[in-house]
């Protein structure tokens, strides 16, 4: 159980800066899995919800999936361990069954659900119980992460030395392709509702590891299609207070990035300058800058 | 109406989903009315009072992009929740790879929007609660940012920025009469949640959201 005085009190925003080079960091479906890209600027996108399965992913890796932060959306990966987890902390008399509006019973299973799972707590979830609206939203909100320059997806075609079937046996190969870009960085901004988060109880050992899993989430994310991808840098506004000091879009503008050479195009994270404005931040919001 | 205020929001995505059309999302030309309420819900809102949008302003031309993107198909199921809550086993994860749906999403791009709003007290307001002071607590909160949660642009990954606006409401790049066809206004959570509908025009870019007397019974 979250003890209460540990809910986050204080509001915050984050900016996250990403690369990948020679890899996908985000297939799009409607293109045939080419890099996202936003057609009027051909700058990279990588989706929020993309940004989330890899915070659980991570959580899910670093915590061993178990309760308290056990991860309620899982890529399928740990299908065992379910019995071993303990199941009674809560009993519910078995007359409530009859009543499943009532609105006492909905807001413990809300709560049995924030307890146990981390995303939950986290980013909120549909469920089908509660009375008037149908979900706990969660404190975490990731905007889409947008790449500081357009990129220039590359395909990038392979051969396989084998055949699937036995009547191409002749052919000998097959060719397959894959989309890459060769460099880019990305940045994705964030927001955290101190509000919602005492909703759903998300505490501030829940936020440290969430700063774990944006800086490492890419670290145990390897595969064919990603390529090289790291966090870079993150940038952290907190707010003195639940409410807010300053207005988010206004801490994002203190977050610059200068292009160290214009005529050359990127290919590593030492191509580009990020400047944090500490100067003109304003009176109430500590600047936090984690690598 | 001494009380109004002006906010102004923007970002670089919206979706203000058509009801009709909301499997692979399809969203409105403009803000909803519904919308529009709950970014100021999410500035300040108390019970006691209830927000009135009364204009919403169109600054940007209206674009549309469209994102695919995989989802999951199922919600949590009370159920299962109560099984394990009692002891029982049973797998209480969702699979995202095995129960998945690919949705795409036909979003806005771009907008600039001024909402017109003023406030009622509702029934539930005490002794101590007056539009003066929940109007200051508005502006206040919306001139440094503050808020309750980040608004955002109909869906929750398409956060909005927010800034009073004290001035004159800028210029609109639209200029023309348009029919916006039938829109959302709002859900009436009074009344079993029943949608009620409105067919806006767009004049120079501004649409008045006050329904009629005659509509709103």
């Amino acid at each position: 159980m979250i003890n209460v005085s540990d809910v986050l009190n204080n509001r915050y925003e984050f900016v996250l800066f990403f690369e990948v080079e020679n890899g996908n960091p985000n297939g799009d479906p409607d293109a045939g899995n080419m890099p996202r890209i936003d057609p009027e600027t051909s700058q990279g996108l990588v989706s929020d919800v993309c940004l989330k399965r890899k915070v659980r992913n991570y959580v899910e890796l670093a915590k061993g999936g178990s309760s308290p932060f056990d991860i309620y959306v899982r890529e399928k990966a740990v299908l065992n361990d379910i019995n071993e987890l303990a199941y009674n902390e809560l009993k519910i008399k078995p007359e409530s069954k009859k009543l499943p509006k009532d609105p006492d019973q909905a807001k413990k299973i809300t709560q049995y659900m924030c307890d146990r799972f981390y995303d939950i707590r986290a980013f909120g979830a549909v469920m089908t119980m509660e009375v008037n609206c149908g979900q706990v939203r969660g404190p975490i909100q990731f905007g889409f992460a947008k790449s500081l320059d357009p990129i220039v997806p590359q395909e990038i075609t392979i051969t396989r030395m084998a055949v699937a079937n036995k009547k191409d046996a002749d052919k000998e190969r097959t060719m397959g392709r894959k989309h890459i870009v060769p460099y880019a960085v990305y940045r994705a901004e964030g927001y955290i509702s101190a509000a919602l988060a005492q909703k759903t109880g998300f505490s501030e050992e829940d936020l440290e590891i969430f700063w774990q899993a944006l800086i490492n989430m890419f670290e145990n994310d390897h595969s064919a299609a990603r390529g090289k991808m790291s966090s870079r840098k993150l940038v952290v506004f907190k707010h003195d207070t639940a409410l807010g000091n300053a207005p988010a879009h206004k801490l994002f503008d203190l977050v610059t990035v200068k292009r160290n050479d214009e005529e050359k195009p990127p290919r590593a994270f030492t191509d580009y300058s990020i400047i944090v404005n500490n100067k003109e931040k304003s009176d109430g919001v500590t600047i936090i800058e984690r690598e | 109406m001494g009380y109004g205020i002006k906010l102004r929001v923007w970002g670089d995505y919206a979706c203000f989903t058509r009801p009709e059309m909301k499997a692979e999302r399809v969203s409105y030309d403009v803000m909803t009315p519904s919308a529009a309420r709950g970014i100021l819900e999410a500035i300040h809102w108390k019970p006691a009072l209830v927000w009135r949008v009364d204009r919403i302003h169109v600054l940007k031309p209206i674009k549309f992009d469209s994102i695919r993107r995989n989802e999951v198909a199922s919600k949590i199921s009370e159920r299962n929740i109560k099984t394990a809550m009692n002891g029982g086993t049973i797998d209480l994860h969702q699979y995202a790879s095995e129960d998945r749906q690919q949705r795409a999403a036909l979003v806005l791009r771009d907008v600039d929007y001024v909402i017109e709003a003023h406030f009622d007290l509702t029934d539930k307001a005490g002794a101590s609660d007056n539009s003066g002071k929940h109007c200051d607590i508005f502006t206040r909160r919306a001139k440094s940012g503050q808020c309750h949660m980040q608004p955002y642009l109909g869906c929750r990954e398409f956060s909005a920025n927010f800034d009073l606006l004290e001035g004159e409401v800028p210029q609109s790049v639209l200029t023309e009469k348009r029919d916006l066809g039938w829109m959302l206004w709002d859900i009436d959570f009074a009344h079993d949640m029943q949608p009620i509908f409105f067919r806006p025009m767009m004049i120079n870019g501004v649409i008045d959201t006050r329904l009629v007397k005659e509509e709103e019974t």
